[in-house]
C-alpha cells in the first residue's frame, strides 16, 4: 500500500487551485509514474495527494490563434506522440516522447509531470528546452508563462510556487516554424532506461546556411542546458562538415558532466561531442539542408 | 481513508470499497482475487501486472485503485471467451512463447491491445510496443514470433 493519507480528485482545474491553495502542503499527482515510485520507496510518506488525474481538460494539444502550439501538462506521452498536430509541426517533440519509458509507463506518465519532476533525464526536457517553449503556471489567483531555462532550480528542484499548477507547455512558432529535428537519447537499452545522455537539436538551414540552431542537452550538467555559445557560432555559416564539427566542440563547453555509476565524466563529454556532431547533421538534412556529413 | 468505486473488470460490473492506499493490483489481487494479474517488481519496470484499463495497457502496480473509478478493466481471466482460449492466447501456445507463464498474462493483454487497435506494425514497432515487458524464460524471440502472427491473423480475418 502507498503511505498516503488523503487523495483530494478534482473534477476541474479551478476546483484543483482552489484546493491547492487552501492545502499548499498537498502533493501532486498526474500520471504517478514518479510519485507512485517515491511512494513505494518510503519517501513521501504519509503525504496528502491532489490528483489531477480527472482533469481531461488538461490533455488537450491545439494550435492557438498566434501558431503557439499548446501542449495540456496532463497530456500523456503515448498521446503526444500519436498526435496528428505534433507530428506535422513539431515532429521531433514525438521522437522525445516515445523514447521514455515503455508503452504502459506512457499511457500514463504526462509531459507536465515529466518536467515538474525536475529530472535532468527527464527526456521532454532537453527537446522542449531547444525549442523554446514556454511554461503556464497557475495559481487559484495569478497566472505566468516563463521559460523553460527558468524553470529549472537544482538537481530534482524546479521552481513552482506554493499553489502552483503547471497546465500547459506553450511551443511557440517561432520555436519550430520551418525547423528540422532529432532528438538522440543514449541510454544502455533501448527502451525502460534512463538517458545516460539527451541530445535534441533543432534548426533551420536556407540555402545551405544556418538560419538559426537550437541545442538542448539532458543529464550534461545538474539541469538540462541549452548550448548559447554552439548555437551562436552556428548562425550565417556554411553547412560544411568542418562547421557541424565545430558546433560539435562548443557543445561541450557549458556541460558540467561528473562522474557517475552510468558513464564517467570524460565518457560523457566524448558522447555529447559525438552525439551533438549526429544530432546535428539528421536536422540539417530534416531542417532543409543536404550537406552536413 | 475509504473510497467506494464503481467499475467494470471483465465486463461484470463491480461496486467496491477501497483503500484509498491500495494500488489496483492490490484490489485485483487481494480483494477480487484475479490473480492471473502479477506481482513483479512493483515499480512499474517489470509488466507483470499489466492491465488493460478502457483498452489501453497500464502497470496496475503504479494506478491507484481510486482511479479506476467508472474505468472498464480487463485483465488475463477475461481474455478467453467462453472457455475458449483468444486468438492471441492461441497464438502464444502455438508459438511456444511461454515457459514459466509469469510473464504471459501482461503479454496476452498488451498484444490483445495492439490486435484490438486494428492498427499495422512493423517488425520494430511490434519489438517497441512489447518493450514494457520483462520475461525471465523465452528470450523474447517467440513472443515476438507470437504477436506477429496474432496480428497476421487478426488482419487476414478482417479483409
Ligand atoms: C518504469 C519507468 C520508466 C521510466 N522511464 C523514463 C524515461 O525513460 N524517461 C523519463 O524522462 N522518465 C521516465 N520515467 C519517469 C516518469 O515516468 C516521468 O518523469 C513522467 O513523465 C512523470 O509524469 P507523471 O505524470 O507520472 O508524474 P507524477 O509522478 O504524477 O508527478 C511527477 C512530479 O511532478 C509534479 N507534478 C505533476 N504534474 C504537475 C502539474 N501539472 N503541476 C505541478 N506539479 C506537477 C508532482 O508533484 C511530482 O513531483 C520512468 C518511470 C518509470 C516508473
Ligand atoms: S509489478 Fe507492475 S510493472 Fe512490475
Ligand atoms: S515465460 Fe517465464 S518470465 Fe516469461
Amino acid at each position: 500500500m502507498f503511505d498516503i493519507c488523503e487523495l483530494h480528485e478534482p473534477g476541474t482545474l479551478e476546483e484543483a487551485k482552489a484546493i491547492l491553495a487552501e492545502n499548499p502542503g498537498l502533493k501532486v499527482i498526474a500520471g504517478g509514474t514518479d510519485v507512485l515510485i517515491r511512494l513505494q520507496h518510503g519517501s513521501l510518506a504519509g503525504a496528502g495527494l491532489l490528483s489531477l488525474k480527472n482533469l481531461h481538460a488538461l490533455e488537450e494539444i491545439v494550435m492557438l490563434g498566434d501558431g503557439t502550439i499548446s501542449v495540456g501538462a496532463m497530456a500523456p506521452f503515448t498521446t503526444i506522440f500519436q498526435s496528428g498536430l505534433i507530428r506535422r509541426h513539431v515532429p521531433v517533440l514525438c521522437e522525445a516522447a516515445v523514447s521514455m519509458g515503455g508503452p504502459q509507463v506512457r499511457n500514463v506518465a504526462t509531459i507536465g509531470g515529466n518536467i515538474c519532476n525536475g529530472a535532468v533525464s527527464a527526456d521532454s526536457a532537453s527537446t522542449l528546452f531547444a525549442l523554446d517553449a514556454l511554461l503556464k503556471l497557475e495559481t487559484s489567483t495569478d497566472e505566468r508563462i516563463i521559460p523553460m531555462g527558468d524553470f529549472y532550480a537544482g538537481p530534482g528542484k524546479v521552481n513552482l510556487r506554493p499553489g502552483e499548477l503547471l497546465t500547459a507547455v506553450l511551443i511557440p512558432r517561432e520555436g519550430y516554424e520551418g525547423m528540422g529535428g532529432h532528438y538522440i537519447k543514449y541510454a544502455m537499452r533501448k527502451a525502460m532506461d534512463i538517458a545516460t545522455l539527451g541530445v535534441a537539436v533543432v534548426c533551420k538551414v536556407r540555402e545551405d546556411r544556418f538560419v538559426d540552431l537550437r541545442i538542448g542537452l539532458g543529464v550534461a550538467a545538474p539541469v538540462p542546458i541549452r548550448c548559447f555559445e554552439a548555437e551562436a557560432y552556428a548562425k550565417g555559416k556554411e553547412v560544411t562538415p568542418e562547421v557541424v564539427q565545430e558546433i560539435a566542440r562548443l557543445a561541450v563547453k557549458p556541460a558540467k558532466a561528473r562522474t557517475s555509476w552510468r558513464a564517467s565524466k570524460d565518457y560523457r563529454e566524448h558522447l555529447i561531442e559525438v552525439l551533438a556532431q549526429r544530432a546535428v547533421a539528421e536536422a540539417v538534412k530534416r531542417g532543409g539542408g543536404c550537406c552536413a556529413d | 481513508m475509504q473510497k467506494r468505486i464503481a467499475l467494470k473488470v471483465n465486463g461484470r460490473p463491480v461496486q467496491i470499497e477501497i483503500d484509498i492506499r491500495e494500488s489496483l493490483l492490490d484490489v485485483l489481487r487481494d480483494r477480487l482475487q484475479f490473480t492471473g494479474v502479477k506481482q513483479g517488481c512493483s515499480v512499474g519496470e517489470c509488466g507483470a501486472c499489466t492491465v488493460l484499463i478502457d483498452g489501453v495497457p497500464v502497470n496496475s502496480c503504479i494506478y491507484l485503485a481510486a482511479w479506476a473509478d467508472g474505468k472498464s478493466v480487463t485483465t488475463v481471466e477475461g481474455i478467453a471467451q467462453d472457455g475458449r482460449l483468444s486468438p492471441v492466447q492461441e497464438a502464444f501456445v502455438e508459438e511456444g512463447a511461454i515457459q514459466c507463464g509469469f510473464c504471459t498474462p501482461g503479454l496476452v493483454l498488451s498484444t490483445t491491445a495492439l490486435v484490438e487497435s486494428g492498427k499495422r506494425f512493423t517488425h520494430d514497432e511490434v519489438r517497441r510496443e512489447l518493450s514494457g515487458h520483462l520475461c525471465r524464460c523465452t528470450g523474447y524471440q517467440k513472443i515476438i514470433d507470437a504477436a506477429e502472427r496474432a496480428l497476421r491473423e487478426a488482419e487476414a480475418a478482417s479483409e
